[in-house]
């Protein structure tokens, strides 16, 4: 026992760690473990969906799609390039902030500003997905097909529906499962003592930290996509 | 017996203090969150064009990427076990751009050779 407490507060204690019986993560439960560990796995998917798109970019001999242009805005009669990408890496950002408020707000054990925050990230998530759905809607009008597009290499449209694609589709889970868990805690069920899939006991808010990490995860993962794909 | 209730209530322990971190920080890193993106945004902007404008992306890009992971993630507070376990193997995926990239090199200039279009 006395060298568990030990192991808990020296850094270097990582080889003791993962040497020791029954448990490698001390001090962290299993349902973030997981998290973390399912992060991970994303993170080798959308690693590998970039990869291919760098693949697919720097092997074609046609001229790659100018990103300026084709996710321009025309406001005002000024073309701005980017602008409905920047809006969305902004929106994404602040439900970034809004969720970090949100863990916050719950290890306060705060009932109502963990669920109201957790309600405007969903929101904001949202609303990323409706711009993402209004930008597909605006490319596919435009002819751009995972086979061809009239910008330039035709490689463009299947690396651009697959990236954002499988992005959007973690959002929309992401905004599912906050909905979920702002609700149950809005009711006051994490208030409410026994076990249930989401908390071991009255006043248990991990969960709502663990929901976080899927939405940074989410957040950290449109950084990638942003400099790549859009920028680059 | 005796282990097992200690280490529960050294797990319940840490969740009490848990992640519990200034809201000064988490407000300055939503900020430079903010401003980052907004510079990254910029370099497109201006039309920075070749080593200047990759090697800004990518600086900004991974000063976003590690603000996130650190502070909201609360990377920056978990045991080297964890850190360890989550950081590391994502570098093989170094391994496999290397092996791309000199792998689509070569089906550049195999299309050239074959003057083939797409």
């Amino acid at each position: 026992m006395a060298e568990t407490i030990l192991h808990a507060k020296r850094p270097e204690g990582i080889v003791a760690d993962w040497s020791s019986d029954q448990r490698a993560f001390k001090r962290i439960s299993w349902g973030k473990a997981m998290m973390w560990i399912f992060l991970l796995s994303d993170t080798f998917v959308f690693s590998i969906f970039l990869l291919g798109y760098m693949s697919a970019r720097n092997s074609t001999q046609s001229e790659w799609p100018d990103t300026d242009k084709v996710f321009s805005l025309h406001v005002g009669g000024v073309e701005l390039p980017l602008l409905l990408i920047a809006i969305m890496t902004f929106i994404l950002i602040s439900s970034s902030g809004t969720m970090a408020m949100a863990v916050r707000c719950g290890y306060a054990r705060a009932r109502r500003p963990t669920a109201a925050l957790m309600a405007l990230t969903a929101l904001l998530g949202a609303s990323f997905v409706g711009m993402q759905a209004f930008e597909w809607a605006k490319l596919i009008s435009e002819g751009v097909r995972p086979w061809s597009n009239p910008f330039g290499a035709p490689q463009f449209g299947a690396s651009f529906f697959m990236i954002t694609g499988f992005h959007g589709t973690h959002v929309s889970f992401g905004v599912l499962f906050l909905i979920i868990i702002a609700a149950k805690i809005w009711r006051g069920e994490f208030d409410r003592p026994g076990r249930t899939w989401l908390k071991s006991g009255a006043g248990d808010y991990e969960a709502v930290e663990i929901m976080g990490l899927y939405w940074h995860f989410v957040d950290l993962v449109w950084v990638f996509i942003f400099a790549f794909f859009y920028l680059w | 017996m005796a282990d097992i209730t200690d280490h529960h209530a050294t797990a319940t322990a840490t969740h009490a203090e848990g992640q519990q971190h200034p809201l000064r920080l988490y407000l300055l890193v939503w900020g430079l969150l903010f401003v980052l993106s907004a510079m990254s945004y910029m370099v497109d902007y201006v039309g920075l064009q070749g080593l200047m404008r990759w090697s800004l992306i990518v600086i900004f890009m991974l000063l976003k990427a590690g603000l996130i992971m650190a502070v909201f993630m609360h990377m920056a507070w978990e045991r080297l076990a964890l850190v360890y376990t989550i950081l590391l193997p994502p570098l093989a995926v170094l391994v496999f751009l290397a092996i791309m990239t000199v792998e689509s090199d070569y089906t550049f200039l195999t299309r050239a050779a074959a003057f083939a279009s797409p």
